[in-house]
């Protein structure tokens, strides 16, 4: 445990200072608050729609790609660390598991889920 | 806590926060007044000192500090006040398991230039990084602005596609030094291979010729992984939201996105955030790619001898401490100024050119450097016995 000792300093001493910006920036700062000032940006006009609305459905495909292959990342770092006490046996189980991947990212890649057009 | 700790943490510490914090901001400028031929901000001053524009970043700090803090009405004020801290603090925390030296045992006492030295330490960064995507995506969520909510789906789908390539680019790395702990990589860069051994294995020569052991090459990271050290640069660049691939930002299209509702200092949180990362992704590449604290053909333990003979073991520890943390620095401020180079440099890409490179070429091409590398080591070995 003695390593996280330095690392929780430094996370005390980070968000201390962020922590007294923040804090620094809403008490020094002009308070002169009315209704149109408030109002969210939108170039100059009142906003008529709601931000959160419904999005394009290719935002989606890429989160779960990214949660396919981020799986796999967390599968290889502990693989890449003992490599070479795995020797071939260890490569071509890898070979084997990201040929699979692979083959996934082709059929998407063909079925134009990485298309943005 | 031991005393060292303290020291070393502090000390790092300081040097973000006091030095490249505000500094970067001036590097930024002048470094862009340099490339476009200009003179770049110099009128601030302090009872008549210029400093060649030096006080600019403190005049940004107190005007920042004084102008009002707005939060746009139907905001969720808690997420709007909270996504600064969010997006700077794991940018600081980062720096934490990166070495800026090696070990040194001076009048009894070992100093390890690192804060946490963690086995784990590249995956922590990567986790830490991600956690700093959710200040971006929720800033623009927050904010109750179509743009900021436009910018922060990019940023939510950008940061995603480029942390595959960029958390699978460096496995080939691991693989090599069969570790992910950044002190150990770091010593591990310091040794060197001869270009010619194989000569001497295959016969061709008596061992000890003096030809064969002439070429010596450092295994550096970017010397035994050219390519991923490509990939990872772009891809952490992209990670970092900084032009070329600043489509969440885009000041022409969608004014400042996620961090439009930011005024202040909550505001410049964010820039500051971006630009001590800039940082990060400099001393990341240095501890991983370029050597870390090392000097090429110097290792540590021949400076230290070297030096002991002159002013005795305890004095050329502290000698090579010196000189390891600014051989590491003088490494990040090159870093710095090549991403200033590429920031000034580039374009902004289009969307689908940042999905298209992150997804079509960068993807493929880590994955295909991971079957490569380890086809190659256990070649290697093979031949070697």
């Amino acid at each position: 445990m003695a390593e996280y000792a330095g690392l929780g300093l430094f996370l005390l001493l980070g968000s201390g200072l962020v922590a007294l910006f923040l804090v620094l920036t809403s008490v020094l700062g002009p308070k002169l608050r009315f209704a149109e000032k408030q109002e969210p940006f939108e170039c100059g006009e009142h906003p008529i729609v709601s931000p959160y609305q419904r999005f394009n459905v290719k935002f989606y495909m890429v989160a779960v790609s990214f949660i396919i292959f981020d799986v796999e990342m967390v599968f290889l770092y502990p693989w890449a660390v003992v490599f070479k006490g795995l020797a071939w046996y260890g490569f071509v189980g890898m070979l084997i598991f990201l040929s699979v991947l692979t083959i996934g990212l082709a059929y998407e890649w063909m079925k134009g889920g990485l298309d943005w057009n | 806590m031991e005393t060292s700790t303290v020291v070393v943490s502090v000390f790092l510490f300081s040097i973000i926060a006091l030095v490249f914090m505000p500094i970067m901001t001036w590097v930024e400028r002048k470094q862009s007044a340099l490339m476009q031929d200009r003179i770049g901000a110099n009128r601030a001053e302090i009872f008549g000192i210029r400093a060649i524009g030096l006080i600019h970043p403190v005049t940004d700090a107190i005007k920042m500090f004084t102008k009002e803090d707005v939060i746009p009405t139907g905001a969720n004020r808690f997420l709007h006040a909270i996504c600064p801290f969010i997006a700077v603090v794991p940018a600081i925390v980062s720096f934490a398991v990166i070495p800026y030296g090696g070990s040194y045992t001076a009048w009894g006492s070992s100093w390890s230039l690192v804060v946490a030295d963690l086995d784990y330490g590249v995956l922590y960064i990567f986790a830490i990084g991600s956690i700093a995507a959710y200040g971006s995506i929720l800033a623009g969520w927050a904010g109750n602005n179509n743009w900021g909510m436009l910018g922060s789906i990019r940023v939510a789908a950008q940061m995603l596609s480029y942390e595959v390539s960029m958390g699978i680019s460096v496995v080939g790395l691991f693989m090599i030094y069969g570790t992910l702990r950044l002190t150990d990589i770091g010593v591990a860069q310091q040794e060197t291979f001869r270009l010619l051994g194989f000569v001497e294995h295959f016969g061709w020569a008596t061992a000890g010729t003096a030809w064969v052991d002439f070429i010596k090459i450092p295994l550096w990271g970017a010397i035994l992984q050219p390519l991923p050290m490509f990939i990872f640069l772009a891809a952490i660049l992209a990670e970092n939201k900084r032009p070329p691939f600043d489509t969440p930002e885009g000041e022409s299209e969608i004014v400042a996105g996620y961090f439009i509702e930011y005024s202040g200092m909550k505001f410049g949180l964010f820039t500051a955030g971006e630009l001590v990362e800039v940082v990060v992704i400099s001393a990341l590449m240095a501890a991983l790619f370029l050597g870390g604290w090392s000097i090429p053909y110097l290792p540590e333990t021949a400076i230290i001898g070297g030096l002991s003979e002159l002013f005795g073991p305890n004095l050329a520890n502290v000698l090579a401490m010196i000189i390891a943390v600014h051989v590491f620095f003088a490494k990040v401020l090159a870093l710095i100024f090549f991403q200033m180079l590429i920031r000034w440099s580039l374009p902004r890409f289009r969307y689908d050119q940042v999905m298209n490179l992150g997804w079509k070429i960068l993807l493929p091409l880590s994955i295909a450097n991971i079957v490569v590398t380890g086809f190659v080591i256990l070649l290697v070995a093979e031949i070697t016995g």
